[in-house]
């Protein structure tokens, strides 16, 4: 059973298929997913182009995590990253090609050649729609091998059966979605693939969709989610709207400039510019902001600068992005700077797997068997305190992968679980609670002042002050949350139940993902705190794995960061 | 450096309008057949028809049902009939598309609630063109090489995100669900002439028969509504041309 159908959850059907019965089951259709909107590309040191090796890609992905991302995990990624393209290749990806016909590569923040020298092509891509290429790919590679989709069930319940150490997975609780019919599926193995949480945030990349279903179902359960606090956002979201524009446009020579049209980044890192990673670019940009020099009416967003491209370049490597440019904010890229801010991105926590994509519910690493996880929803942790650009595709073609030949391998020597209809009382119990409520809170209304709170609290700087409030505001609208009510009471398509459900999971991320920031009293990676703006490698080289107990309430406990070659070094680019 | 912020008025973009809205409802617990129902909220020239619909959903009335996702373009959930015309709703700004605003479902897929019609049909349609590539050589494990021609070939099709746009502006689709319509095709044209692939015949054999490309009257419906700007018609001419001519 597989949850989710972006790029990990169908790149772990292809490789349990032919291996095991399977079904993936989606909330939306497979195409749908928000792999799809990712741009720039995926990184591999295939050395197409210039010299490069998985070795220098892995200590590139080690110091942008700014030391945080387990490194058995990360070298394990970047070495399985060259197959994990050719692979796609062989699938029919699309991608874009060098003169002599290779796979062409190009620059991505963070990514340099010989440990920091200078900005490496090692982005493979295709266009600025490597994300839609991939996604389109991997369906239509399920297609081929006949995978049996369940479109449009949306879990909200993972069953277990046993005790102690005879606990294990034994399947979910689907809502299918155009009958409102709950369907209790037993099943050996499951393995989340849900995507993200980017939806607590108001200024956001992410698809109204993003809502943490997966992590959230688990959380709820009394399984442990890691470093929730950090959570990645990115530099150039279109001003306002937050939707995003490819890093790839900096890998093409685009250029960020303050309201006075300096090129700010020169200062902020001299050697890669504005090809630093995504924490150390945001930050700058607020701190541009915040000292007076944006630009626009409130001097409240930066330019992203693509006007002195050739214009044949922008519309070759650039053409989704700059029409989204065009539609949104009514601006000529390539005769006009693009208004641009921070906008959430990506969660480098989640759930906490090990390199087989097989769920850890404890500091010790304790696996529980047959729940398997993988994607953006899951932590490795190959992406410790900040994610590289186009590492999360890797991530999920990498991860998909071993998630789905781990559990592929598993459900043949295991037997299969005793499950009953019951076992769905739970959602319907809650399914029931909501649609007969009449208490006047409204979900929307409740989201919004979610997404208020944690932009301005819980984003690129914090601090305890801010954390604490956006806490009070969470901690108000969970007890607001138990007196919500909707207009539809209906079966047939009722998504103003499934918005109810799923910000229950936002709520409940968001308070985990702030208790962790509180509790967090360093600067490290995506994690700022003004208040301790340094990193303390001998307090915090730690995990942070948080615990939601039945009343709601979060518990912090740590784990050791997995070391290797690469000793913590100051970050500077 | 140009520091205009904008050619669109920014004042203007953000001044607050009446937009009227009148959407074609559906509920199947409740109605005996569609009806419509009008709604008037207020909305920046700047705001998508999404942005509009969910000022509806989220203010007015929680049971209005339509797919949505990414929100910009990419995910192909919220094609509907604006104004006539097939559109996705979250690339379509009020500034656009105007203030009286008229909203159906698409046309020629079963309507399921509100907007929401069934998608099954299509996907099976697409299912039926051997979306996926066919490489009969064995390249080891090491990637095949395409020269940047080859790769220009397919590029337009590549872009396709199956949100039905095309498919459900045809007339000929309306009136015969069994053509396999501008979607299916284009996914196969990415194919047929991707230089990797060695389906192409197969594909233009199931093409061939009464259910494919013959059933086309080049009305030119499908290439204007794409909201990825495909050019459709021209990709089902050549894949017509590939079947007469044996040329690929």
């Amino acid at each position: 059973m597989i949850v989710g159908a972006g790029g990990a959850g169908l790149r772990a059907a292809i490789e349990v298929s032919g291996k095991c019965r399977t079904a993936v089951l989606t909330k939306l259709y497979p195409t749908r997913s928000h792999t799809g909107a990712a741009q720039g590309g995926m990184c591999a040191a295939l050395a197409n182009v210039e010299e490069d090796y998985w070795e220098w890609h892995a200590f590139d992905t080690v110091k942008g995590s700014d030391y945080l991302g387990d490194q058995p995990a990360i070298d394990v990624m970047c070495q399985e990253a060259i197959d994990a393209v050719i692979d796609l290749e062989h699938f029919g990806l699309a991608f874009s090609r060098t003169p002599e016909g290779k796979i062409d590569q190009r620059r991505f923040g963070g990514h340099t050649r010989n440990h920091g020298e200078a900005p490496v092509r090692r982005s493979c891509y295709a266009a600025d729609r490597t994300g839609h290429m991939i996604l389109q790919t991997l369906y239509q590679q399920c297609v081929a091998r006949d995978v049996n989709f369940f479109n449009e069930f949306q879990v909200f319940d993972v069953l277990f059966e046993g005790e102690g150490a005879e606990k294990r997975c034994a399947g979910v609780v689907a809502y299918e979605l155009s009958t409102g019919d709950l369907h209790v599926f037993a099943s050996k193995g499951v393995l989340f693939a849900t995507g993200g949480y980017g939806k607590m945030f108001r200024i956001s990349s992410n698809a109204h969709t993003l809502t943490g279903d997966g992590p959230g179902v688990l959380f709820q359960n009394g399984l442990p989610m890691e470093d929730l606090e950090f959570y990645q956002f990115h530099p150039t979201g279109i001003y306002g709207l937050g939707i995003l524009l490819t890093e790839g446009a900096r890998g093409e020579g685009g250029i960020l400039r303050n309201g006075l049209g300096e090129r700010f980044m020169e200062r902020v890192a001299p050697t890669v510019k504005d090809l630093a990673p995504r924490d150390m670019v945001s930050r700058a940009i607020h701190a541009e902001i915040k000292e007076g020099r944006g630009a626009g009416p409130d001097k409240d967003y930066v330019y992203l600068d693509l006007t002195h491209l050739p214009p044949e370049q922008i519309d070759a490597k650039l053409p989704d992005i700059t029409g989204f440019v065009r539609t949104y904010l009514g601006i000529e890229p390539k005769t006009d700077p693009i208004p641009i801010q921070p906008t959430a991105h990506y969660a480098m926590g989640g759930i906490p797997t090990n390199i087989n994509g097989e769920v850890v519910i404890d500091t010790n690493n304790t696996v529980m068997p047959g729940l398997y996880a993988a994607g953006e929803c899951a932590c490795v942790s190959v992406h410790g305190a900040n994610r590289l650009g186009t590492n999360s595709l890797l991530d999920i073609v990498v991860f998909g992968r071993r998630g789905g030949r781990a559990m592929a391998e598993y459900v043949n020597v295991v037997n299969h679980p005793n499950i009953t209809k019951s076992a769905a009382n739970k959602v319907r119990d809650h399914i029931e609670r909501v649609k007969a409520s009449g208490g006047g809170e409204k979900v929307a209304e409740l989201r919004t002042t979610l997404q208020e709170t944690m932009t301005r609290n819980a984003s690129v700087v914090r601090t305890e002050e801010s954390l604490r409030e956006a806490k009070a505001t969470i901690d108000d609208l969970r007890k607001r949350y138990q007196s919500i009510s909707i207009d539809d009471k209906g079966s047939i398509f009722n998504s103003d139940l499934t918005e109810a459900l799923e910000l229950s999971h936002l709520l409940d991320l968001a308070n985990g993902l702030v208790m962790g920031a509180i509790a967090r009293q360093e600067s490290r990676g995506a994690h700022w705190r003004d208040d301790f703006p340094t990193r303390n490698d001998v307090k915090w080289m730690k995990h942070t794995f948080a615990y939601q107990d039945e009343d709601g309430n979060v518990t912090l406990k740590y784990k050791a960061v997995v070391g290797g070659k690469y000793q913590p070094m100051e970050r500077k680019y | 450096m140009v520091t205009t912020t904008s050619k669109r008025d920014v004042v203007d973009a953000m001044k607050l309008l009446t937009v009227h809205l009148r959407i074609k409802r559906y509920n199947p617990e409740v109605d005996t057949r569609p009806h419509w129902q009008d709604f008037e909220i207020q909305a920046k020239a700047a705001d998508t028809v999404l942005n509009a619909l969910h000022t509806i959903k989220w203010t007015i009335d929680g049971s209005l049902s339509f797919r949505r996702s990414c929100a910009h373009g990419v995910c192909g959930s919220d094609a509907m009939v604006i104004n006539g015309e097939n559109k996705l709703s979250c690339v379509n700004l009020i500034s656009d598309v105007g203030t009286d605003l008229v909203i159906e479902p698409i046309r020629g897929l079963p309507v399921i609630k509100d907007l929401i019609v069934d998608m099954e049909p299509f996907f099976a349609q697409y299912r039926s063109v051997i979306p996926y590539l066919i490489a009969d050589d064995d390249p080891g494990y090491k990637e095949r090489y395409q020269s940047q021609d080859e790769r220009a070939r397919y590029d337009d099709t590549t872009k396709c995100i199956l949100c039905a746009c095309c498919t459900t502006s045809c007339p000929v689709y309306w009136a015969n669900g069994e053509y396999v319509g501008p979607a299916a095709i284009i996914n196969a044209h990415r194919f047929i002439f991707d230089s990797r692939d060695h389906a192409a015949e197969r594909r233009l054999d199931i093409l061939n028969q009464k259910s494919g490309v013959w059933r086309c009257r080049t009305s030119f419906n499908c290439t204007e509504a794409c909201p990825r700007g495909i050019k459709v018609t021209q990709a089902i001419e050549e894949v017509k041309r590939a079947i007469l001519y044996d040329r690929i």
